[in-house]
């Protein structure tokens, strides 16, 4: 799939700095709960962009994000908590740290290949938050009662509200990473990386060093999802055992599978989507039950799981991948007639 | 204390002076509020590992249908918002933000689990929107001081735990004493009570055994308590796990003395499944009656309540003990809404929470009342020992209070 046009980028980027500052202007339509969603939509998208590393780009299946997650809010919640160490210096720790565990969990992960390693990192999902309840850490996590923190404020009496200035904090952390994905994939680890995915065999009879690339890609991909972890302790003020359950790690990857594997504009979509969409389902459950007085109680999950399977069989390579192919469609069509005659030939000659 | 009762009662006469001449008062609102109708805001989790609780934010649905069906509270209709948190905690800040900065509500009522009151209590109290009448039964609600917008409802764990050890002490000669517990916040305020009541006794626990709300069953751990040779069990879990702890003593030939919390009280739930032959002579505590317990089938208010489930949820189950729940605790916030009268500011909402003397709520047992002040946030601080007999829970003693909490 080819890069996002860069020109593009720049307008995206000038909008998502400018349009938070219309707030006084735009009370309603910008409003600190709006910015608040946004910020959580680019917490999710780091997160699944720290999947796609992973799954998209190098094939290595894993249902355990979440507990990478877990381990990242953990981290920053107990040095802001225990350490009184500053929200922003809680992120090169937590990045560490979950580096630190993906790696040790990708050595072992190596002997497992696609639904195995699934399988584990499964159970690594479910281990994490009852490890968090275990009395002999409990004085650190809390146990199941989880640690209460402050939101950031603005420093140095910027005039911005706490969810103006945690929707900056958040988009800085997000582009920095980003770059940097952007930049490794283009370098000879990205193509390694993918090439291992593409054909295990051949890229370790190319000299690659199948096994470091694997175990180091499984540690920079929890350590990006353990960034999303820490950012989001800031923006809930809240941690608890209960936020990390098996399912975020299956929201992960149905936003990995939603904006498309192995694209990094994808994992953005993505973000944006499982967010959008878990919360407008339950506005469109409720909208079918009271407004249009369907006599269905359908719940959110029905409406959302509805929404997945017409995505899926709509754009079967994910809203990237639709779009890419949509408008590769449009350029043909656009291109004139000629093409479009040519074809009842060609099919004449199969018969 | 005598003094501040008595200004007290001065503030409420003098509200209710004001409220009868609601007419000519001036109308004042907040966010939420208006002519015609009241918003109040809710969350609980209709999906993920609690969804079994999903019931009370249905039930207080249907108890606001029928307010309105029956036109509203003084003229205004009650627009009751709920969303699903999925019992996840961050969740619950998302649409607890949602309810309070976009859908702009008077208050949050009923929001249900302790973690998702946590994420959340912090926040409420810097908007000064009121969270009323938590669904928990941790004991941590009840600060005015510190959070003067947070007020819980049920009687806390902490104090019924302590009411478990008092009788056990004066009624259980040498007692051992074995625990079974949910290891998470629920188990631990019981088992923290627990201790407290038994004070310098705690050395006659012999053995505490836990369980995860994810195990498939508590067999293996009620043998292991048999086998310490204790005398009094104290069951500490969820419905199906405290069915199973019964039936497995039963089958062992353990005979303890046995308490079970109120969490588990159901008869159609618990005792039923587990074999009424194998749970005779268990005690629990009480404060919601069962509306399935012959002595109280017949009570008006119970006719009452029936009636109204006929009507507004004919596909509930009548032996499910949160939809007692869900339409007591709407009747208190239903209460509270009729005496702000034409004020419906947040801080009204939470004066007026904080202003009922004995008041009595229907469904709850003969005896409980509602008493709350500006220093006391716990609505409901009462519960009486029942023991189980035949086919029902027969109630015995006094009501008890906790002492101080």
């Amino acid at each position: 799939m080819p890069a996002f046009p860069k020109k593009w980028l720049l307008v995206i980027i000038a909008l998502a700095v400018v349009i938070p500052l219309l707030k006084p202007v735009l009370p309603d339509l910008v409003s600190d709960y709006r910015l608040f969603l946004v910020s959580t939509m680019m917490i999710a998208a780091i997160a699944v962009l720290g999947l796609n590393l992973l799954t998209g780009f190098n094939g290595q299946i894993s249902l355990g994000h979440s507990a990478f997650y877990a381990v990242g809010a953990y981290t920053a919640a107990i040095l802001m908590d225990k350490l009184d160490v500053p929200y922003y210096a809680t992120l090169p720790v937590a990045a560490v740290v979950c580096f630190i565990v993906g790696y040790l969990f990708g050595l072992p992960a190596l002997k497992l290949e696609g639904h195995y390693l699934a399988l584990a990192t499964f159970a690594l999902a479910l281990a994490v938050p009852q490890i968090l309840k275990y009395k002999w850490l409990e004085d650190l996590t809390g146990g199941v009662q989880g640690i209460v923190l402050s939101k950031p404020e603005p420093p140095f009496g910027i005039p911005l509200s706490e969810d103006q200035w945690l929707y900056y904090y958040i988009f800085v952390v997000m582009v920095i990473l980003y770059w940097a994905a952007n930049n490794m994939l283009n370098s000879r680890s990205g193509r390694a990386m993918m090439a291992i995915r593409d054909y295990h065999i051949a890229a370790d009879t190319m000299g690659i060093d199948t096994s470091l690339y694997k175990t180091v890609t499984f540690g920079i991909s929890a350590a990006y999802t353990g960034i999303a972890g820490a950012l989001s302790a800031s923006a809930i003020a809240f941690v608890a055992p209960d936020s990390f359950n098996f399912f975020l790690s299956i929201k992960f990857l149905i936003g990995l599978v939603v904006g498309g594997v192995g694209s990094l504009t994808g994992s953005i979509i993505g973000g944006i989507f499982y967010v959008l969409v878990d919360n407008s389902a339950q506005a469109l459950s409720t909208f079918v039950k009271n407004d249009l007085g369907l006599p269905f109680d359908l719940s959110a999950y029905t409406v959302f799981g509805i929404l997945l399977i017409v995505l899926m069989y709509l754009m079967p390579m994910g809203i990237v991948g639709g779009v890419y192919i949509l408008i590769r469609r449009l350029q043909r069509a656009g291109r004139g007639a000629p093409a479009a005659a040519s074809r009842p030939a060609e099919a004449g000659k199969g018969h | 204390m005598t003094t501040s009762r008595r200004t007290f009662i001065g503030g409420v006469s003098a509200a209710a002076v004001l409220s009868g001449t609601g007419a000519f008062a001036q109308k004042k609102y907040d966010n939420g509020a208006t002519d015609a109708e009241i918003k109040l805001g809710h969350a609980g989790p209709y999906s993920g590992p609690a969804s079994a609780y999903g019931v009370i934010g249905k039930t207080i649905e249907a108890y606001w249908k029928s307010v309105n069906d029956a036109g509203g509270i003084n003229g205004r209709k009650v627009n009751f918002i709920t969303l699903d948190d999925g019992y996840n905690p961050a969740k619950t800040v998302e649409v607890v933000r949602q309810l309070v900065e976009q859908d702009k509500v008077l208050c949050l009522f009923n929001t249900l689990g302790t973690p998702s009151n946590t994420a959340i209590q912090k926040y409420m109290n810097q908007k000064k929107v009121p969270q009323l009448y938590v669904a928990t039964g941790a004991s941590k609600w009840g600060k005015p001081k510190e959070f003067p917008w947070t007020m819980g409802y049920q009687p806390d764990y902490n104090t019924e735990g302590q009411i478990y050890a008092r009788h056990l002490l004066a009624n259980v000669k040498d007692p051992k004493i074995a625990i079974l517990m949910q290891n998470d916040d629920f188990g631990k305020d019981y088992v923290e009570g627990f201790k407290k009541g038994l004070g310098d006794n705690v050395s006659k626990i012999v053995k505490l055994a836990t369980y995860e709300v994810t195990d498939p069953t508590v067999e293996s751990q009620i043998i292991q308590l048999k086998d310490t040779g204790a005398n009094a069990f104290l069951n500490i879990a969820t419905p199906k796990f405290a069915a199973q702890a019964i039936r497995k003593i039963a089958d062992i030939g353990w005979k303890p003395a046995h308490y079970m919390t109120n969490v588990s009280a159901s008869i159609a739930a618990v005792l039923k499944p587990a074999g009424y032959e194998n749970s005779q002579g268990i005690i629990t505590a009480y404060y919601l009656m069962d509306p399935n317990d012959k002595q109280f089938v017949d009570l008006p208010e119970v006719k009452t309540w029936s009636a109204w489930m006929d009507k507004y949820l004919p596909q509930g189950n009548k032996g499910d003990a949160n939809y007692v729940y869900g339409y007591t605790v709407s009747y208190l916030m239903h209460e509270t809404l009729k005496r702000c009268g034409d004020t419906l500011t947040h801080e009204n909402v939470m004066k007026q929470a904080a202003s009922f003397q004995k008041f009595r709520v229907p469904m709850l047992l003969p005896g409980i009342t509602v008493s709350t002040s500006p220093t006391d946030f716990y609505p409901i601080q009462s519960v009486q020992l029942a023991r189980f007999k035949d086919e029902g829970w027969a109630l015995f003693g006094d009501v008890m209070s906790a002492e101080s909490t």
